[in-house]
């Protein structure tokens, strides 16, 4: 799946503030369609978004409790996306990295391990199982020709069943198999939340961690100039004597370890156990996040701190005025898909302007 | 009564129809070089709207008539973004594809579990009394007549007429049918939106007919899209073969059905989605032929083998339209 397309204008700052503006308000008007089309009260709606993100500390550290597994997800995904792939697997890649983390754990659980070693096993594990995951998307694309979405796609459903198979299979609570998930951790190996909250500082650490390697990676090492020089053209970087297949699992393992990341963490740190959403749609979000960033690492960061929030203002909906949660689904997706659109506008209105002036001179 | 694996076997075909009609759509939109990755979100949203539509006005005529303009819709905004404005294809049809997702279950919460209509059989006269022939083809819905209909049509429309022509030349060679005085882009924005108002029409069949109405994401047409877009490369772009594909997917689901009472250890679940692991497979078959190490593999081989081998892989292997997913510059 080759394609064309435009180089990225460069325009005035304020110029471009004022383009994402205009993406803004469309996505917001769609939105307010979609709400009234439901018959819903589009400002209530809107109100108890925001109040549910912020309306307390608590909530307001929940963002940061979303934001940590989107953020890793999205780190991973920049490297993914720098090298030209379309790594759509990230999703199961999340499923791998928490049901490895949950075997470890349940395998290790009645050991005389000090808790702390055993939680550092679980975690890589689950950087191993997302990394395996990946890989796997890395060799049917290269060894088998398999595009990188069909093959990533594929997994993302295998890795649901899986996880549905091991919570109605081997790993069921003792008497009955539910939705509910697997049997609690033991409280040693939980990985520790700040007093009367939900957040980890452990997994914040974590996730800030992994935005500063991305950002260090893709910025000032060879490693990154050569990931650009691959996803920019690929014939090119390997006629130039890049080594573009190690490159690419490369770059799909690093994905992958820091989504399995993200799973181990959802695991360790929020659910204490595998449940059947675990990856709570993060893969899929990530994508969005990152191209809402246009692929930087900086403007990921607050990007994927809103869309977290959206996520969270969301969760109460159902309760307060009988919506669907996905409402957050529709904004986030609406954003990208209004940004995408207005930057094909803004590029054409651009070069029509500069045709024009050029005809006057 | 016939026996029962007739029963079966018509079974398959039913639930072949809208896959097969989402099939050619897009191998219709995909012919004249326009990927439409959306159509996962496309097919759930029109089967969400399609159904509502139906429950609210009672009319399974405006029902599919929606789902048929959910679809086209959606394809439209994939071509304007890519054809018009040249944004990437991958990212505006992949945004879409979540979005439609989302948007159904937003949308389709209160219409969850709701009675609607449903279409019926629609057997054909003195040819549902033929032995065997008649239970399995001829007793259908009518979506089974619609999907064969459309295969053979699809057929002839893009290898035996002129415009089938116009429409391969534009995904094969652009330049050429430009300078021949096609429009090239208008060419494509009809055939993106044709086949996105297949797709539509394929997702309101699965609330409308094989379903028989809306259960939010556990509708089982979450995924379907993507199958579809997976037939389409195994049919290598060509309708007699994708209808293959989608019968070939159709009949492996109903024989994991099947087989599923034999095996009970093994949970429901993971027959359910069978039907995953093999679109990879699929895909790998069609590209194992042209891989190095298949090559290197084939060459020790004796050389019976050998060629057998050689035969089969060829047979299977594919090749896109040469401007698929190319941006094309009229100047």
């Amino acid at each position: 799946m080759k394609e064309i397309l435009l180089p990225r204008v460069r325009t005035s700052r304020w110029l471009a503030v004022g383009w994402q503006g205009l993406s803004i308000l469309m996505a917001l008007l769609f939105t307010t369609l979609v709400l009234l089309l439901t018959g819903a009260p589009p400002l209530e709606a809107y109100r108890q978004v925001v109040e549910g993100a912020f309306g307390s500390l608590k909530r307001a550290t929940d963002i940061l409790v979303a934001w940590v597994p989107l953020m890793l997800v999205t780190s991973g995904l920049l490297l993914t996306f720098t090298a030209g792939l379309w790594n759509i697997g990230v999703e199961g890649q999340i499923v791998l990295g928490a049901i490895a983390t949950t075997g470890v754990v349940r395998a290790l659980q009645h050991t005389d391990l000090p808790p702390p070693i055993i939680l550092v096993l679980a975690l890589l594990a689950g950087m191993a199982g997302g990394a395996a995951w990946a890989g796997l998307v890395g060799l049917l694309k290269v060894y088998g020709g398999v595009h990188e979405i069909f093959g990533g796609l594929g997994l993302n459903f295998v890795a649901t069943t899986l996880i549905l198979w091991l919570i109605f299979g081997p790993w069921k609570r003792p008497g009955i198999g539910s939705m509910s998930g697997t049997e609690p951790f033991p409280e040693r190996l939980m990985l520790p939340t700040l007093p009367g909250l939900r957040l980890s500082p452990w997994a914040l650490g974590m996730a800030l961690l992994s935005v500063a390697l991305v950002y260090v990676l893709l910025r000032n090492t060879y490693f990154g100039l050569r990931l650009k020089a691959i996803g920019k053209n690929l014939r090119a970087a390997h006629l130039l004597g890049v080594p573009t297949t190690r490159y690419l699992f490369l770059a799909l393992l690093g994905c992958g370890a820091m989504a399995g990341l993200a799973g181990s963490i959802q695991v360790t740190a929020v659910y204490h156990r595998l449940i059947p959403p675990i990856s709570s749609g993060y893969g899929y979000l990530g994508l969005l996040v990152a191209m809402l960033a246009n692929y930087r690492v900086t403007w990921s960061v607050p990007v994927a701190f809103f869309f977290a929030a959206l996520n969270i203002g969301s969760i109460q909906l159902p309760i307060t005025l009988k919506l669907d949660s996905t409402l957050s689904g529709v904004m986030q997706g609406a954003l990208v898909l209004f940004v995408l659109l207005m930057q094909g506008v803004r590029a054409r209105w651009q070069a029509k302007t500069t045709v024009e002036s050029e005809d006057g001179a | 009564m016939a026996p029962e694996w007739i029963m079966g076997l018509a079974g398959v075909l039913a639930a072949a129809a809208p896959l097969l009609i989402a099939v050619i759509g897009e191998t219709f939109s995909e012919r004249a070089g326009v990927v439409n990755l959306s159509v996962n979100g496309a097919m759930l949203l029109a089967a969400m709207a399609g159904f509502a539509v139906a429950v609210r006005t009672g009319s399974l005529e405006l029902g599919f008539l929606t789902g048929i303009l959910v679809g086209a819709g959606m394809a439209l905004v994939v071509a304007f973004a890519s054809l018009t404005l040249r944004q990437s294809q991958v990212a505006v049809g992949l945004v879409l594809a979540l979005l439609g997702r989302d948007l159904a279950y937003f949308l389709g919460n209160p219409f969850m579990g709701v009675p609607g209509p449903r279409v019926g059989a629609l057997p054909v006269p003195v040819l549902q009394d033929l032995p065997l022939l008649g239970p399995l083809l001829f007793r259908q819905s009518p979506l089974v007549y619609i999907a064969g209909l459309s295969v053979i049509l699809a057929w002839i429309w893009i290898f035996r007429t002129r415009p089938g022509l116009v429409l391969r030349c534009v995904g094969e060679r652009p330049p050429a049918a430009f300078v021949r005085g096609v429009p090239v882009t208008r060419v494509r924005y009809a055939y993106a939106v044709l086949g996105g108002a297949m797709v539509g029409f394929a997702g309101a069949a699965y609330t409308l007919d094989l379903k028989g109405g809306w259960q939010g994401p556990i509708s089982g047409i979450d995924g379907v899209g993507w199958i579809v877009l997976a037939i389409t490369i195994f049919g290598g772009w060509h309708p007699v073969r994708g209808a293959f594909g989608a019968l070939l997917f159709a009949l492996l689901q109903w024989l994991s059905l099947v087989l599923q009472p034999q095996l009970p250890g093994v949970p429901s679940q993971v027959l359910n989605v069978a039907p995953f692991p093999l679109m990879i497979f699929a895909l790998l078959l069609t590209n194992l032929g042209s891989t190095e190490w298949v090559q290197t593999l084939l060459a020790r081989l004796p050389e019976s083998g050998r060629r057998l081998a050689m035969r089969i892989l060829r047979s299977l292997q594919v090749s896109p339209p040469a401007a698929l997913g190319m941006a094309f510059e009229e100047e």
